[in-house]
């Protein structure tokens, strides 16, 4: 169990740092909403894998949490950027003083 | 009946819902878990009232069934195929956004289809036309134009699973009625893009 | 027995974790929100679906296996329907590489219109075809190019 414990560790480690790129490139907030997203996916994964193999029930109650904690970020992030889309009469968000989408913009990615 | 009983009545399945949750949160069964969760379950549903969903589901367990091994073996497909073209050189350049115009006129069978579109055949549900029963999809690995009519054969055959497994009699028959035959799409003066959100703020008109 | 469910518990564990780092590796190379929801959603999902199942076996008799299977329906539910929010934003954002679209049979100035034969495309940005001087205010398809 402590090779698969360490692989398993490894892995996800690397996922999150993965998503943490992400997260700090952007361009755009919605990748970083999703970068945030995954991030806290993965920490939950990574509780369960702690739970299941050192068989401590302790950290379960916690991974319920953090599962829905990254849901309700999402939908409020896009809640928020959709309420400013309303105001805006081009659709876009442009003329509300949202940024030129960063796919049209050539930003390096 | 009064009014008031008929409403209870009418919220037992999502009472029911959050008292499984309730007693599946505490692990343990026991009577006392359960009348906590239902008095839990009654402050949550009076306290922040959603509106409510005037169609009713049919159950079929059968097809239920065959839905649920259906849907867990097109995830895990879908996944390794997201997975691989995350992987391998050159992934990713290839998507698609398309439309396609579903059969069901249900709010809550609609909300189920998109639910799961978005989880299995490689694609994104990215916007729901309401009247006209049409969905903007983004996929993902698209090699082809032929692997794409296959997946647009996907999203029906899908939707047509999950009607079968919770829809009433008539929305079953729906299934056989043929795409509008003026095409997809109403006149360029119709629904903008911003009337879809206020939808989704309970601003429909 | 028990050394044998442990193995698969142990293989369910690996392949999760590997799922999710396949998530992550394709939030990074991915080319834009739209396909980056993609890996935020099925592999990511299917990652935590499994290593819930590693969990559960290797949990198997305790209490918590109820609270693992909570985990598991809420991932279900919530996920497609985060991805559903935030894609719907980012399509309205034009948050979308079109020169790697295969098909666009949508343009972004409204829902449900199929795109005019002479529409452009590519890189090109659709809504080119500007009216400034339309009155705005519920028009949502005159816009800056």
């Amino acid at each position: 169990m402590t090779a698969v414990s360490v692989v398993a560790y490894v892995l996800l480690t690397a996922a999150v740092l993965l998503a943490l790129v992400r997260l700090v490139r952007g361009p755009s907030l919605l990748d970083r909403v999703v970068a945030a997203d995954t991030i806290l996916a993965v920490v939950a994964a990574a509780l369960v894998v702690v739970a299941a193999l050192e068989r401590n029930t302790v950290i379960v109650p916690v991974v319920v949490v953090v599962s829905l904690l990254g849901f309700l970020g999402a939908v409020g992030v896009a809640r928020y950027v959709g309420g400013m889309l309303i105001r805006s009469t081009t659709g876009d968000g442009v003329d509300v003083g949202l940024p030129e989408p960063a796919e049209e913009r050539g930003v390096p990615r | 009946m009064s009014e008031r009983i008929r409403r209870l009545v009418h919220e037992l399945p999502v009472l029911g819902y959050l008292v499984v949750v309730w007693v599946l949160l505490w692990g343990t069964w026991s009577w006392a878990n359960l009348l906590a969760g239902a008095a839990v379950a009654l402050v949550v549903t009076h306290a922040l009232p959603l509106p409510q969903v005037e169609q009713h589901a049919r159950f079929r367990p059968w097809a239920v069934l065959r839905l649920t091994v259906v849907f867990l073996g097109e995830l895990a497909r879908s996944s390794a195929e997201v997975a691989w073209e995350a992987v391998r050189p050159g992934g990713g350049r290839s998507t698609a956004l398309i439309v396609v115009q579903l059969r069901t006129d249900s709010d809550l069978l609609l909300s189920l289809v998109v639910e799961a579109l978005t989880l299995t055949p490689g694609s994104i549900v990215l916007d729901l036309d309401r009247e006209d029963r049409i969905i903007a999809v983004h996929m993902l690995p698209v090699r082809n134009h032929d692997d794409l009519e296959r997946r647009r054969r996907g999203v029906l055959q899908f939707e047509d699973r999950i009607v079968r497994a919770f829809g009433r009699a008539d929305d079953i028959a729906a299934l056989d009625r043929l795409p509008d035959p003026a095409g997809i799409g109403r006149p360029p003066d119709a629904t903008g893009g911003a009337d879809a959100i206020d939808e989704q703020r309970g601003g429909r008109r | 027995m028990s050394g044998l469910l442990d193995a698969v518990a142990a293989v369910l564990l690996l392949l999760g974790a590997l799922l999710c780092l396949t998530a992550g590796l394709g939030l990074v190379r991915f080319h834009d929100v739209l396909s980056r929801m993609h890996a935020g959603t099925k592999p990511q999902v299917m990652g935590v679906l499994l290593i819930l199942a590693g969990a559960a076996i290797r949990l198997r008799g305790s209490s918590v296996v109820w609270m693992l299977l909570l985990v598991a329906v809420f991932q279900l539910l919530t996920a497609p329907l985060a991805a559903h929010l935030v894609s719907r934003i980012a399509y309205r954002r034009r948050h979308v590489r079109r020169d790697l679209l295969l098909v666009a049979e949508i343009g972004f100035e409204g829902f449900g219109q199929p795109l005019p034969a002479d529409a452009p495309q590519g890189d090109e940005p659709a809504e080119a075809v500007t009216d400034t001087s339309a009155p705005s205010g519920g028009s949502s398809r005159a816009r800056e190019g």
